[in-house]
């Protein structure tokens, strides 16, 4: 075998979770002082071969994947991080992994730090010798010049400006001397646009040092100007291998998002409903990581309107925002009638019903039976389900055992009966529990977080239907949030797509993945020229 | 196998490891010719009037505070409604309720500022608690010697303070224990005392089926859960709280009458250990317990207790006085180091 192009070979890349297939023969090729970018949406598949390639344990204990993985044409095994780390392969990381009491130099050197012989050492072992501090804030100079940081070496992490952690991240990496591939992910996520535009220079200056970069991104601006190949995957497929010259930004988007749309049909609606359900005005939510920043947002009576968008924009703070789950400002009204920020009692009062997308912590009593969980939120704000003498009560348990039956019937919960624990049931399962909970408070508004999230195929066909039933026969409105963009498009009427905390845009699901794709990378304006 | 493997998960194993050693305890009574129809006697009644502390335990952990270290608080209220009945001289059942109806809204207020604090360090509530009985007790030691009883029952004879233990022959020594009570060949049933556990059992066991109960055990079982189903989750603890302290105030009063003696200054201060022992070794585990957790609980502590000691007695033979009782010390304590070192075993 000759020496190989390639300094790193990820070959025919598959991996499953539990039968659930996140990646199918993905190759992805880099070659030394290239920087190859890796699109796609959330949950196409990136984060997963990242563990791969770092041999993350989550990989390992969950039956390992299928291919290749080779360097400078040999193949190779890696099995933990460690493994990864002493190839030659460093990560860039979204969350800065730095220890904020440390100094600069500290902080890159730690673990690799340059020591000296001293009296102690050398009878009590290589454990006890000093630092050369000179020499490692020397080398921790270099790096930072590297990365074009003019900041202090002696300066301790806490308290930086964001921007200038994610460089302190970058110098640490490189200033591994056998660094080969460097791992970016995500990192512009966090920066402003200056500071984007520097960090961009940055990788550049490294890749022509020799060093290759994988970039991990959906920002489509981004890719187009600084990577030398660009790899898309959508759905855990590999979509296509391409340079920038043979593509553009719309054609990117549209390989992004672009799938199959299966239009459900909900039969003859009643159109141009214009009455106003509920009203959003400058909503702001403070939900860690979804941070919801300014939210005008009307949703029509009998609608279902679909917010989608890509993580961390905050599309998931919006309902969680107006439940009360988290705190919120703004001005929420329904039907006319102003609703209460930060009261989760007052919300449901108002007739709204949620399902959350944290279906095992927030969704569920995992330690309690079906029939208990799809009971319980009614019984407590509704007081459904009870015997009542004056301020005495008593669950009935009959009534509920009638309604938890005609539930598992209707939504098809696969268990073994009401009394079983919801921690027992499959993903999907625990689904329609919540879904069933929701709508045993009978809401006029249902409020469902990334109803399909993890659950099989089957479970998520039905749980669409659901919500498509209860829509046409009830008139039941809903606002469905999800990171599935052609789930949003298969049943929504409208879909707002959420972008840095705001409502980026709102369109049809007839509209181009050219159009969607734009909206979700926040391009949309910049290249459509139109405003909302 | 498979069906013994089962049995084992559906048991616990710590409660199998228990009964064995209790198995051995009275393997060990007999043959050392202790006569075993007074030893069933004594387990009888002990697990009787300690029952309701064990039930004190139940609330506590079901809100999600964890068992209840601060049991102390509960019992001191508990003693200041019997000092005042003796204190009115009443006597028998009189003086039982009235102790009862005095220490309750004692009970309530320091249940409430208990759970409040309790809130405020929400995931170390067991250290914080532990303290905080450890606290109240000595803060009591002053106040047993500043506070105006004048009964002379109560009172040293001669400079200040009430006495260490106070006798309650001449008031309510046994009403419950007497009450309806009947022999089966020479084996008393103490009826009033087996109502005075199994009502207030009964009790707790309406009340965890009722929409509140419901909600606090949603609350204990997660509080995410419980905040997006539109429930206060502190105010349901500050509930349990209270309900773990009234349940406690309740319990030393029927303690004390079986007992014959009110103890002030420091016997409450580890009474608490005893009871949040009993419950874990009745399979509760820090978040989840049910009313059989605390029947079995409190019979297999008690049954532990009271075999060991005259067993340790009669393998020191002829020991030094103290070594059986410094015996019976390390085994009661092994037996709650047991229990806390079995936490959630019983899941």
């Amino acid at each position: 075998m000759g020496i190989s192009d390639y300094v790193l070979e990820l070959n025919n890349i598959s991996k499953q979770y539990a039968g659930n297939r996140v990646l199918k023969n993905v190759t992805v090729k880099v070659k030394p002082g290239e920087i190859h970018a890796v699109l796609g949406e959330n949950g196409a598949g990136k984060s997963t071969l990242m563990n791969i390639l770092f041999g993350m344990s989550v990989i390992h204990t969950t039956g390992g994947f299928e291919g290749e993985i080779m360097m400078d044409g040999k193949p190779i095994s890696i099995t933990s991080p460690f493994d990864a780390m002493h190839l030659g392969i460093g990560m860039v990381h979204q969350e800065f992994m730095l220890i904020p009491g440390f100094t600069i130099t500290e902080n890159i050197k730690i673990n690799r730090e340059h020591t000296r012989h001293n009296l102690i050492s050398r009878i009590g072992g290589p454990a006890l010798k000093s630092l050369d501090m000179a020499k490692m804030n020397k080398e921790a100079r270099q790096s930072l010049d590297r990365v074009g940081l003019n900041i202090d070496e002696w300066v301790k992490v806490a308290g930086l400006p964001v921007g200038y952690m994610q460089f302190v991240e970058i110098a640490r990496e490189i200033d591994k001397t056998n660094i080969k591939v460097l791992v970016f992910d995500e990192p512009t996520a966090v920066l402003t646009e200056s500071e984007a535009a520097k960090l961009l220079d940055v990788m550049r200056a490294i890749a022509n040092s020799g060093i290759a970069i994988l970039f991990i991104t959906h920002r489509l601006d981004e890719v187009m100007s600084v990577a030398d190949q660009i790899t898309i995957l959508r759905d855990g497929e590999h979509v296509r291998t391409l340079l920038p010259k043979e593509t553009n930004t719309f054609h990117l988007a549209e390989l992004m998002v672009g799938r199959e749309v299966h239009v459900v049909d909900k039969g003859d609606r009643t159109k141009g409903s214009q009455e106003i359900a509920l009203s959003i005005r400058g909503l702001r939510v403070l939900m860690p990581g979804e941070e919801v920043r300014h939210v005008d947002l009307d949703v029509r009576e009998g609608e279902i309107l679909g917010i989608g968008g890509l993580g961390g924009q905050g599309k998931i703070g919006i309902a969680n925002g107006i439940m009360g789950l988290y705190p919120a400002r703004g001005e929420v009204t329904i039907r006319g009638k102003k609703l209460a920020l930060n009261d989760t009692r007052g919300a449901y009062a108002a007739g709204l019903a949620f399902v959350s997308e944290d279906r095992r912590g927030v969704g569920l009593l995992l330690d309690s039976s079906i029939e208990t969980n799809i009971a319980f939120t009614a019984m407590q704000m509704r007081e459904s389900f009870l015997w009542k003498l004056g301020p005495i009560s008593q669950v009935n348990s009959r009534k509920i055992r009638v309604h938890a039956l005609k539930m598992i019937k209707t939504l098809d919960i696969r268990c073994t009966g009401p009394t079983q624990l919801t921690r027992r049931l499959s993903g999907g399962n625990q689904q329609k529990v919540c879904v069933a909970r929701a709508l045993a408070l009978d809401p006029t508004i249902l409020l469902v977080s990334e109803p399909t999230r993890g659950i099989d195929v089957g479970a998520k066909k039905l749980v669409m239907d659901t919500l498509v039933k209860l829509n046409k026969e009830l008139g039941m409105t809903i606002i469905m949030t999800s990171s599935e963009l052609a789930e949003l498009r298969s049943i929504c009427d409208r879909i707002a797509i959420v972008c840095h905390g705001k409502i980026e845009g709102i369109l049809a699901p007839t509209d181009s993945d050219v159009d969607f794709g734009l909206m979700m990378a926040g391009d949309y304006y910049k290249y459509r020229g139109k405003e909302a | 196998m498979e069906k013994l493997r089962t049995i084992v998960k559906e048991v616990g194993l710590p409660r199998i490891i228990i009964m064995a050693f209790l198995a051995l305890l009275i393997v060990l009574a007999a043959a050392y010719r202790i006569p075993l129809v007074p030893l069933l006697g004594a387990v009888m009644t002990r697990t009787l009037i300690n029952g309701l502390f064990v039930l004190a335990m139940l609330p506590a952990i079901v809100s999600g505070i964890g068992p209840n270290f601060g049991l102390p608080l509960g019992i001191l209220a508990g003693l200041i409604g019997l000092l005042l009945a003796v204190e009115w001289n009443l006597t028998g059942f009189t003086a039982i309720f009235v102790a009862m109806l005095t220490s309750t809204p004692l009970a309530i207020v320091v249940g409430a500022a208990y759970g409040w604090l309790l809130n405020k360090v929400k995931g170390s509530e067991m250290m914080v608690a532990t303290y905080v009985g450890f606290s109240f007790v000595s803060l009591m030691n002053i106040g047993w010697t500043l506070l105006p009883y004048r009964s002379p029952v109560l009172r040293w004879p001669i400079g200040r303070g009430l006495r260490v233990t106070i006798t309650v022959a001449d008031f309510f020594q046994g009403v419950l224990d007497g009450f309806w009570d009947f022999s089966v060949g020479g084996f008393v049933i103490p009826t009033g005392l087996i109502l005075a556990f199994l009502i207030p059992c009964g009790i707790v066991w309406l009340f965890m089926r009722s929409k509140t109960g419901l909600a606090m055990k949603a609350v204990g079982d997660s509080r995410q859960f419980a905040e997006a189903s539109g429930l206060n989750v502190d105010r349901y603890r500050i509930l349990g709280a209270v309900l773990s302290t009234v349940i406690g105030a309740i319990g030393i009063v029927v303690f004390s009458q079986s007992f014959g003696f009110i103890q002030l200054y420091e016997a409450p201060m580890f009474m608490g250990f005893a009871a949040v022992a009993a419950i874990l070794i009745g399979g509760a585990s820090v978040r989840r317990a049910s009313i059989s957790n605390v029947i079995v609980g409190a019979i297999l502590m008690q049954a532990l207790l009271v075999i060991a000691l005259p067993v340790a007695g009669k393998i020191i033979v002829g020991g030094i006085g103290g070594v059986a009782e410094i015996t019976r010390i390390i085994v009661s304590n092994g037996i709650i180091l047991y229990a806390l070192a079995q936490v959630g075993g019983g899941d």
